[in-house]
């Protein structure tokens, strides 16, 4: 996936590091250096290639490209591209792994209410 | 969509799409009878805590979170090649230390897991590493909880290629090749040594049964219940 286009996601870019917390209510993609925490509740994360993540994320959805250490929960689907290395856990409703992504840590998927009920 | 030239050269080289992946990216399928167990646990419960000691696989992922259990991934033969692991012994050779190793790694609640799929760990795992690695197992397995772990049945020399495994379905795997990172200092990982029954029987002695598998690939599944 490459980069979104500018005006469509908040931009933090390759040089950029920031330390603390960070919320917001757009799409957010991170190409740079995030510690602390995200919180994204209504709205996606991207990690770019170039990006590294120490921090508890949540969000809707999150797809990942670069690293990601540290617990992530999305409410909708969590996507680890190729070059995705991630450790820590993830617990979210779907989620895609490509072939050469690194994952350690659990994955918990959380059934739809709907879907719990009717099964 | 390929052109008719494309599909012309094609013809010429004699070669399909999958003849030009590479060998060790090739993914070669097989019967599992430890598998075929281990599914029909998972097909008969739900929420099971699985931990998976291979490569990331997203298949296995799938497959076990599909069935509505959690999946615990971690490579460790690849943790288990940390150079930083390494200290001297008393020859001054050098050799993982066990100790820090299982400090930094299996670092989870006594009795968590109900599955555990250890792939061909023990063979490729280093010696000092090895009995320690599955009395830690023993320890974060529920009683009555299944390990899975293969052993090959014969030497095929220091440099049998080390696979990977994804669950394509109840009892069939994909094997793909293993080629860890051979930068940083890192190792390929490497046949360590053969282990035969009563050797086997010895390492899993804690294990309240042991049920062995004999493949056609030269490979003893064995299936273990803590």
């Amino acid at each position: 996936m490459d980069a979104p286009k500018t005006g469509e996601f908040a931009h933090i870019g390759k040089s950029v590091v920031v330390k603390g917390d960070l919320s917001g209510s757009e799409d957010l993609y991170v190409d740079g250096h995030v510690e602390g925490s995200i919180e994204l509740r209504n709205n996606s994360l991207i990690v770019g290639p170039n990006g590294t993540i120490k921090a508890t994320v949540n969000a809707k959805s999150v797809v990942i490209q670069g690293k990601v250490d540290g617990a992530i929960s999305a409410s909708e689907r969590v996507e680890l591209r190729k070059s995705a290395v991630v450790n820590g856990d993830v617990s979210t409703h779907r989620i895609a792994i490509e072939d050469g992504a690194s994952f350690q840590g659990k994955i918990d998927i959380q059934r739809e209410p709907g879907k719990a009920a009717a099964s | 969509m390929p052109s008719v030239a494309d599909n012309v050269m094609r013809f010429f080289r004699g070669s399909s799409d999958q003849a030009s992946v590479p060998a060790a990216q090739q993914k070669r399928s097989r019967r599992s009878s430890g598998m075929a167990e281990i599914s029909r646990l998972l097909n008969s419960e739900e929420s099971l805590c699985v931990l998976d000691l291979g490569s990331t696989s997203a298949n296995n992922i799938r497959f076990l979170t599909a069935k509505g259990h959690k999946n615990y991934s971690e490579d460790l033969l690849q943790a288990s090649l940390d150079p930083a692991l390494r200290v001297k012994d008393e020859t001054g050779k050098l050799v993982p230390d066990s100790k820090k190793f299982l400090d930094e790694n299996l670092t989870y609640a006594n009795g968590l897991f109900d599955v555990v799929l250890g792939w061909n760990l023990p063979d490729y795992m280093e010696e000092s590493l090895v009995k320690p690695t599955i009395d830690r197992l023993w320890s974060v397995m529920k009683p009555g909880g299944l390990l899975l772990v293969f052993f090959h049945t014969r030497d095929a020399g220091p440099d049998a290629p080390c696979y990977r495994f994804h669950i394509t379905g109840t009892d069939m795997l994909e094997t793909q090749e293993v080629r860890l990172a051979g930068s940083g200092g890192k190792q390929i990982p490497r046949l360590q040594r053969v282990f035969n029954n009563r050797n086997i029987e010895n390492l899993f002695r804690d294990f309240a049964s042991i049920k062995f598998f004999l493949a056609r690939d030269a490979i003893r599944e064995v299936l273990l219940v803590r």
